[in-house]
């Protein structure tokens, strides 16, 4: 009796031939991971075009082999171990970048800018890009010349050839500059870029003693030892001379910081090292030198890159598995239409696993297709966002196909799609061939039996297959597991909001209702009612867009409290103390208010609690970030506190007789820290803190903790002073003017730099509108998420009221039949489908705060400020799109006529 | 070639189980025309759905040449079918996705004994047979009633079967058309010796047939024999 059976190739046919009527509602149920896989595809496509680019460009990215830098000139035993290494043919270019004014001679116009005085042979690798091509050779001739951002010519309303002053050293604008390599472009947003050659620093008198400039040299291996290996054990070497007792230790913390930082820790890397300069005691402050080579550059970068891909991947992985809904929901449709040609094929001998494998076969092509075209669509998608993050980057992204991405988004769609669609087509295997001579109802021609061993292995499978991707693409199992815990809870609030609406509208159908609305009520809970399916998908839907916009508010809302918090709106800094007096009165002169005046003392933490910090910092038993310790602070002294601050512990005593009674002839001044470095420093009220101030001690007394709002445009500090502690260390100031006329306000800022050259100062509507620039470009790729989200929501809904739709075709129809007129019909749809949006709208807002606020909370460590207008808006689009489908896709009743539904059933 | 022995259906009805068939029990000899009879709701399809296998008895037993259905699994029974049993209904059956000739080429394919080819001319063939020439690459809608049970017709004899259940064969065609294909079946019958058991509440069809089994609430009350089976 037996048979060979059904060939492969045959069943090929069979499925082909048997799918052509299916084709196009099974790719528009496929259709539905095609964005979650094009999600993947982008993402990964791109972190790998930028990956690839960060290991092609390292050299660039770091101008050089290896990298020293350090936040103040080089100590003696650098700048000896560079000349030695000259001797050797290693060959070193030196950067050094701050920022300063810079004057347009012909306009009178100022900006504050970047300035980089980089020497002879910079950058060893890649070229600096002019506009007129190929003037950088120009840098080091002896006519002072310097390259600028096209932006600094627009602000400044200068051209090149134009005259320019830094300090007290006129220059020459050679040219605009095109490309720098290691940098992005978006940096010049921030503050316009001014090369110059590192021969004129001295004419310009710039650097004086406590200004902020940051010292690099550049160094680059001799042709034969430039391979990555050479330059990691160079970098061994020169951390070693530069520290021999701290070196080891250096790389140690390197490599743990980088694991914390990559676990989402957040601790920035550091491998520095510290320099005593021969000089013992407090006599100097120690310096920090950091080596970093190519492979660390490429590390950090990889790193940055690859966090970014995981956070957006995420999205990608929700918008596949909602996806999985659809097609599971659209499937479902699927196998009802195909109970009758099961039935028939099982009286003509076709085996239960023959008739799975025809359907297994044609989802799974369409899985392919849908796969496929998320593929090609996600591809497209790369090189639109290489475009859009362009300037963001240091670094040139060739985007090219990732064929590996391309195969893991294929891999991966097809997986979801069959594996989802598996759990529905299993239920064709337990069709009777009985219903070919007597059909039962849909839902009792396919018996679902929850202990059958196939569905249970499915559902593990299910389950197992979103774990083992969600862990893939967090690569963390905790992370994974948490990603995939959400997932659940949102599914199955999501559920439990459908259930008890069912039960809801089963207590409260009355029969004085009116009839459609009743009819279409009653649908919420009937047998074959669509109540869960559409739910979960439109909650899942309304729950993601939500979420992105209700975040995407919250972060941009700190800029616009920044924005409308600034008491001035001339910010001058890098005034000494012998400039503050006289700059006071010459922005006075025309009677503007100087609104603050704050000082700047420098400092390093000495000890804790009579602890010497480098002792601190060597134990490893306490868990404390290094960089507490090791740190510049740049602190502060006044009487009272700012409208940014907020005490949350112990009492700031704003009156200084009480303080000094208290304090008592030798004892510790009081000093209020920020709430975050207090954590960090594992200090609390009532703790000593000994300050090193530039060589002289400084004994304080935790007295108050604040809470500081970072985001405003004010003078804000992790640790501020007593005043009598400080009023007589070296200091500089930092002023702010209201200046109301733009006009007026250059003038002042153009007066203030011919006077006082190494005075910066800053525009506040500048920086207004550079953040206005950027949280713009921020809004755009936010609302391309949430269309994008929105966009993957549709195919699902389809699938999703697909599912039961010819159950409301035939209801539809015999209503028809029994005399109700097609506006009764379409009333009764559209009370179902108003009641299916309200609540999957409404549940899926409840989830999107519930997660926004999480995110703000945890994430962004911020406080949730709900998004009322927006949060309506999306609701209502959400039900107006829930009806709007529903009725689509129920067209047909007005369609058809009875007669032919009331056969076909 | 057919054996019924005992057989009873229940099916669960509210609390108490629905008796539909009690206790039937007939042999039906290789080659026989056979009707069975009976008003709505006599388990007339009942009894068809269980001879063919499609169903199992609550009690009793069905041997198919010798083969105990209700010992074997579904796809043991499935498999059995595709081999031995034909089938013909009432609305057809036809797959609307698939030709004509598509429809009459499954039962081979399923089967996997012939080569496409094969199974191509097989199925051309028989509809050749039926009448159906040139009709063969048409889809189920483009096709009249009587065309599309002549292709069902001509689907369950392609894989040559030893028995023929049909249920209802001319219940949605009108006289002219339904006794055509009533002829069909006969011709059939007579050319390749195929069992066929007709289901049927038409009398004048029961009549032609060489015997009738009636059914009335579930139970046999009449078994008249006309002729001898074609042996």
């Amino acid at each position: 009796m037996s048979t060979p059976g059904l060939r492969p190739a045959v069943l090929a046919r069979l499925a082909w031939r048997e799918s052509r009527t299916a084709r196009r509602r099974l790719a528009l149920y496929m259709s539905s991971i095609a964005l979650g896989v094009a999600a993947l595809v982008a993402i990964d496509s791109f972190a790998g075009n930028v990956t690839r680019s960060i290991r092609e460009q390292s050299r660039n990215l770091l101008g050089g082999d290896l990298q020293v830098s350090s936040r103040a000139s080089f100590p003696t035993v650098v700048d000896t171990m560079l000349d030695s290494l000259s001797q050797a043919g290693i060959a070193s270019a030196s950067v050094t970048s701050f920022a300063s004014m810079a004057l347009a001679a012909e306009t009178g116009n100022t900006r504050l800018v970047q300035v980089r005085a980089v020497s002879d042979g910079y950058p060893f690798y890649g070229t600096i890009g002019t506009q007129p091509a190929g003037l950088w050779s120009a840098a080091h001739g002896d006519a002072p010349v310097v390259f600028v951002d096209p932006s600094l010519l627009v602000s400044l309303d200068a051209q090149v050839g134009d005259s320019m002053r830094l300090g007290q050293q006129m220059f020459v604008i050679a040219a605009s500059l095109e490309n720098v390599p290691g940098d992005a472009g978006i940096t010049a947003v921030i503050g316009p870029r001014v090369f110059v050659s590192s021969r004129w620093l001295t004419n310009m008198q710039l650097l004086q003693a406590g200004s902020r400039a940051e010292y690099e040299a550049v160094l680059r291996l001799p042709a034969q030892d430039n391979g990555t290996r050479a330059g990691e054990q160079l970098a061994r070497v020169l951390r070693r001379r530069i520290d021999p007792g701290n070196a080891d230790q250096v790389a140690e913390d390197a490599t743990r910081e980088r694991a914390a930082s990559a676990l989402g820790g957040g601790e920035r890397l550091d491998d520095s090292v510290t320099v005593g300069d021969g000089a013992a005691g407090l006599a100097a402050a120690p310096t920090r030198v950091r080596v970093r080579t190519v492979v660390d550059t490429e590390r950090d970068f990889t790193e940055a890159v690859s966090r970014l891909a995981d956070f957006l991947s995420v999205i990608g992985l929700i918008a596949l598995l909602l996806g999985g809904i659809g097609v599971a929901s659209g499937i479902h449709a699927f196998v009802v239409s195909k109970i009758d040609t099961v039935a028939v094929l099982r009286c003509l001998g076709a085996s239960s696993k023959q008739v799975l494998a025809l359907y297994v076969l044609q989802a799974g092509t369409m899985g392919l297709v849908g796969a496929a075209a998320g593929t090609a669509l996600g591809v497209g998608i790369q090189l639109v966002l290489s475009g859009l993050v362009k300037e963001f980057l240091p670094l040139d992204v060739a985007p090219t196909v990732e064929w590996r991405a391309v195969a893991m988004g294929l891999g991966i769609g097809v997986w979801v799609a069959l594996i989802f669609a598996l759990r529905p087509l299993l239920a064709l295997r337990r069709v009777s061939p009985l219903q070919a001579l007597r059909r039962a109802t849909d839902e009792n021609a396919l018996p679902r039996e929850w202990t059958d061993p196939a569905r249970l292995f499915v559902d593990v499978a299910l389950v197992c297959s979103i774990v083992g991707i969600a862990v893939a693409r967090t690569g963390s199992w905790t992370d994974g597991l948490f990603v995939t815990l959400g997932i659940a809870a949102a599914v199955l609030v999501l559920w439990a909001a459908a259930t008890l609406l069912i039960q809801l509208a089963r207590r409260s159908v009355r029969s004085s209702w009116p009839f459609a609305f009743r009819q279409g009520v009653a649908n919420l809970y009937r047998p074959a009612n669509q109540t869960r399916a559409v739910t979960l998908a439109l909650g899942f839907g309304a729950f993601l867009l939500a979420t992105v916009y209700l975040v995407q508010g919250n972060l941009l809302k700190r800029f616009e409290v920044a924005d409308m918090a600034a008491a001035g709106n001339l910010l001058f800094f890098d005034v000494q103390d012998d400039q503050v007096n006289a700059l006071d009165s010459l922005v006075r002169r025309d009677g503007h208010p100087i609104v603050e005046r704050t000082p700047i003392v420098t400092m390093r933490v000495a000890a804790v609690n009579g602890m010497n910090a480098q002792r601190l910092m060597s134990d490893t038993t306490i868990d404390r970030p290094r960089w507490v310790l090791r740190r510049e602070y740049r602190s502060s002294y006044r009487d009272s506190l700012s409208p940014s601050e907020k005490v949350l512990e112990g009492t700031w005593t704003a009156d200084a007789a009480a303080r000094e009674r208290r304090r008592g002839p030798d004892g510790p001044y009081e000093v209020s820290l920020e709430a975050g470095v207090a954590t960090d420093l594992l200090v609390t009220l009532g703790d000593t803190i000994t300050w090193d101030v530039q060589g002289v001690r400084v004994n304080t007394v935790v007295t108050s903790i604040r809470e500081v709002n970072w985001a405003r445009f004010e003078t804000n500090f992790f640790a501020i002073f007593a005043p009598e502690a400080l009023r007589a260390a070296p200091q500089q100031h930092v002023l702010i003017a209201d200046i109301a006329d733009p006009v007026t306000l250059a003038q002042v800022q153009r007066d203030a730099i011919r006077q006082f050259p190494n005075v910066s100062s800053l525009d506040l509507s500048v920086i207004r509108s550079t953040i206005k620039g950027i949280t713009d470009r921020v809004t755009i790729a936010i609302r391309f998420l949430g269309v994008f989200c929105l966009a993957i929501g549709i195919p699902v809904l389809f699938s999703a009221v697909a599912a039961t739709r010819r159950a409301r075709l035939r209801e539809g129809v015999l209503l028809r039949t029994l005399g109700a007129s097609r506006s009764l019909v379409q009333r009764v749809l559209f009370a179902e489908y108003a009641a299916l949006g309200v609540l999957g709208a409404v549940t899926g807002m409840a989830l999107a705060f519930g997660g926004a606020w999480a995110l703000m909370r945890f994430v962004f460590d911020d406080t949730f400020v709900p998004a009322w207008g927006a949060a309506a808006g999306i609701m209502t689009a959400t039900v107006v799109l829930t009806v709007g489908i529903g009725l689509l896709t129920s067209r047909d009743v007005h369609r058809e006529t009875p007669m032919t539904v009331l056969r076909d059933a | 070639m057919l054996v019924a022995r005992a057989l009873s259906k229940d099916y669960a009805s509210g609390e108490k189980p629905l008796t539909v068939l009690h206790d039937v029990s007939f042999e039906i000899a290789r080659g026989a025309y056979v009707s069975i009879v009976g008003p709505s709701g006599s388990g007339k399809t009942t009894l068809l759905g269980l001879l063919a296998g499609l169903d199992t008895p609550t009690r009793g037993s069905v041997l198919l040449d010798g083969a105990d259905m209700g010992a074997l699994g579904e796809d043991a029974r499935a498999a059995l079918r595709g081999e031995k049993v034909g089938f013909v209904f009432q609305s057809f059956q036809l797959i609307p996705t698939l030709t004509a000739l598509e429809n009459v080429q499954v039962p081979l394919e399923l089967r996997g004994e012939v080569s496409t080819s094969e199974a191509a001319k097989r199925a051309t063939a028989l509809l050749d047979r039926v009448g159906l020439h040139g009709r063969s690459h048409h889809f189920p809608t483009q096709l009249s009633g009587g065309e599309q049970q002549r292709v069902a017709l001509a689907r369950a004899f392609v894989n040559a079967p030893q028995i023929l259940f049909a249920d209802e064969p001319t219940g949605n065609l009108d006289g002219a058309t339904g006794a055509r294909i009533v002829e069909l079946i006969e011709e059939l019958n007579r050319e390749r010796g195929t069992t066929v058991v007709l289901v049927t509440h038409d009398s004048a069809l029961a009549e032609r047939t060489q015997r009738t089994i009636r059914l009335a609430d579930g139970a046999v009350i009449e078994d008249i024999t006309r002729a001898p089976a074609v042996v």
